[in-house]
């Protein structure tokens, strides 16, 4: 899947390819000193058309810097973004590309404005890209998303504080489908709701991406929940790309270090099963992304570490077939 | 005789709106050495149980009636002097997010010493020695440099290791852990919860760890509550629970749960509807406006707890129905035993 070529020509199987990016922020460390947060850190993935890929890491990995930097929300510091078989780098690509991909948010309490009904909330991809000609127009497409998502159509008066956590969540799955987009970068879409609320947004997310065609990037650390709606997953650590395979694959047969020990830390809810799980438990912390090690990054926690590991990052490559991963020592 | 017992508690909070019944007639028993899970989703009440056990509720909570029995010491009615002896010292508390329970104007040292020199007849030197004790002992490294560093200068696993040290300074019978792992990832998640196990063991506590998650439940659980707006849904043993669940509540929570070992992705079965409005209680079982099964009786009366199994207890009028429980607590029957070790297998 990772490919490191000069001159890069687009596969029109898929959807989304993403090149080498890079994103750094200047960060102020001292008086007139600044450092580079290496937030995503040469980063390369496809996703073919339809299909699901899931990025999970822990807190701080650039996972979500990932999903933004290719929203173009932030302005890549490196790399290409190839979208629908164009190079999203000039302004009359972004426009179409803003329209043709949308985002989900984490905090249904924050990402939606209190102040907006949930109409105008649901309506401003419409209102932004001028979809609708009149007003009868738009507000049939409305009510028409609200019904989508499995919402009251009598509730497109009221604010975003009137609804629970997971009705917030459907309004904002709302509005991404508002300009109906190919691609939707889903950013930890349930991991501030309850468990027996989660099922039920995970399921529409489903039903939507048969309905509409619709890729994903699914971001997010709760491993089962990825498996159980990625059909491929990419595992992030400290920006870097660690490992990508199909979901099966990945979490039965993980390859790199880390994502052994990420797996073998996921809780189960079997006792039998968790009881003879064997854990490894990785020591200290993750490092500051303000200092990431030399070579691997990976390196200070990892249990097979060696000399090679020191002396340069590990690449990408491929260890199985469809199977990469980005380690001296497999 | 239990180490601590609570009876039909109710806790509720005094709002401008009416009066919410947080906690709606819990009742549960904990032995010594024992671990507690309470599961349950955002306002279920399981929080609330904790705080109304060390009466730490927050202004227009109170508990209402109900005992809480420590050691045979009834502590519903103290004072506030005299929960001040127990707080810290007998039952401790960890809570969710360690940057803000811990104070960012005092050194972490400084906060150890408190618990120390109050509960204790350490003086400060004694008590600082404790200190570093304790840092090493939870896993900090160079814990004389430690103690003097402030909660911001420390990561999330670290402070969460601070709190834990705290808590357990004055070696406490309980210990309750309030979603200690939440805000945590999971690599550092499976470090904390080792290390409370491990330290359970070590000192021979009684832990009551408050979660949602079904999976921290199953690794380090004895013992489950599973709660829902309030009430008890079902509770006994976590082999129980997980392997022969009662409630429909229960059944339905593990439905929506993905498995990890389902490669074929089945769809998921969640539990419909929202959430209830707790100051809008239905006055049957709470569960029932979301329940596939309710029956005309779920809509008007809560079902009482009936034994479900040698070790289970189980409030739902389904089970009645169906004939599986009775008032009485039933023997342990061989098949029992026989089916337990074949789940276990699988």
């Amino acid at each position: 899947m990772e490919r490191n070529e000069k001159a890069f020509t687009p596969d029109p199987e898929y959807l989304l390819q993403v090149r080498n990016l890079k994103e750094y922020f200047p960060i102020t460390t001292g008086f007139m000193q600044t450092t580079m947060l290496k937030a995503v850190d040469d980063v390369s993935f496809d996703i073919r058309r339809g299909e699901t890929l899931g990025l999970v890491g822990e807190s701080g990995c650039g996972k979500t810097t990932v999903g933004r930097t290719v929203l173009q929300l932030y302005k890549p510091t490196a790399g290409e973004i190839w979208f629908n078989g164009k190079k999203i780098d000039n302004r009359a690509n972004l426009k179409e590309f803003r329209k043709k991909a949308q985002m989900v948010f984490q905090d249904p309490y924050s990402s939606l404005n209190p102040r907006m009904t949930v109409a105008d909330i649901v309506a401003e991809p419409i209102d932004v890209h001028q979809l609708c000609k009149t007003k009868k127009e738009r507000e049939e497409r409305i009510h028409e998303l609200m019904n989508l998502v499995g919402l009251n159509t009598e509730h497109a008066t009221r604010y975003a504080h009137e609804f629970s956590g997971g009705q917030r969540q459907r309004i904002g799955i709302a509005r991404a489908l508002a300009s109906r987009p190919e691609f939707i970068v889903c950013d930890e879409p349930v991991s501030a709701l309850d468990v027996s609320i989660q099922a039920q947004v995970i399921n529409m997310l489903e039903d939507l991406q048969t309905q509409f065609g619709l890729t994903y990037l699914f971001i997010a650390h709760d491993i089962s929940v990825v498996k159980h709606i990625s059909s491929r997953i990419a595992v992030m650590y400290l920006g870097h790309m660690m490992e990508s395979a199909s979901a099966n694959e990945l979490t039965k047969h993980p390859q790199h270090p880390y994502t052994i020990s990420l797996m073998s830390a996921v809780p189960i809810p079997d006792p039998a099963v968790s009881r003879k799980q064997h854990r490894i438990v990785l020591k200290g912390d993750v490092p500051s992304p303000l200092k990431v090690p030399e070579g691997c990054p990976f390196r200070p926690r990892c249990e097979r570490v060696t000399a090679a590991c020191a002396k340069s990052c590990p690449a990408m490559r491929e260890v199985a077939p469809g199977h990469f991963a980005a380690c001296h020592n497999i | 005789m239990s180490l601590l017992e609570v009876k039909d508690l109710h806790t509720s909070f005094f709002t401008s709106a009416g009066e919410v019944k947080a906690v709606n007639g819990v009742s549960f028993s904990l032995d010594k050495g024992k671990v507690l899970g309470i599961v349950g989703e955002s306002g279920s009440g399981k929080s609330v149980t904790a705080y109304s056990i060390l009466q730490i509720l927050t202004h227009p909570g109170k508990i209402v009636s109900g005992s809480i029995r420590f050691r045979d010491e009834e502590l519903v009615g103290k004072s506030d002097t005299e929960m001040r002896e127990i707080r810290g010292n007998k039952i401790s508390i960890i809570f969710q997010d360690p940057m803000t329970s811990l104070n960012p104007t005092f050194t972490i040292g400084n906060q150890l010493k408190e618990a120390i020199l109050l509960h204790t007849d350490r003086n400060k030197k004694q008590a600082e020695e404790r200190a570093i004790e304790m840092l090493k002992l939870v896993g900090i490294s160079e814990p004389e440099k430690r103690i003097h560093q402030y909660a911001y200068e420390l990561s999330g696993g670290m402070r969460q290791r601070v709190m834990i040290a705290m808590a357990l300074a004055c070696e406490p019978d309980i210990l309750i852990a309030d979603e200690p792992t939440t805000a945590l990832d999971v690599t550092i998640q499976a470090q904390i919860l080792e290390l409370i196990l491990d330290l359970q063991k070590k000192m021979g506590m009684a832990v009551i760890m408050i979660t949602h998650d079904m999976g921290v439940i199953a690794q380090i659980c004895d013992e489950v509550i599973v709660m829902y707006a309030g009430s008890v849904c079902e509770r006994g043993t976590a082999d129980a629970i997980f392997y022969h669940p009662c409630h429909e509540y229960t059944k339905g929570l593990m439905r929506s749960i993905p498995d990890m070992n389902d490669d074929d992705k089945k769809r998921l079965i969640p539990i419909t509807g929202t959430p209830i409005d707790l100051l809008h209680m239905p006055p049957g079982c709470p569960f029932a406006p979301r329940c596939d099964r309710a029956m005309k009786i779920c809509l008007q009366e809560k079902a009482q707890e009936y034994w479900v199994g040698h070790d289970q207890l189980s409030a739902c009028w389904q089970n009645v129905k169906d004939g599986i429980c009775s008032t009485e607590r039933p023997e342990e029957e061989e098949e029992e035993k026989e089916e337990k070790v074949k789940h276990g297998k699988k």
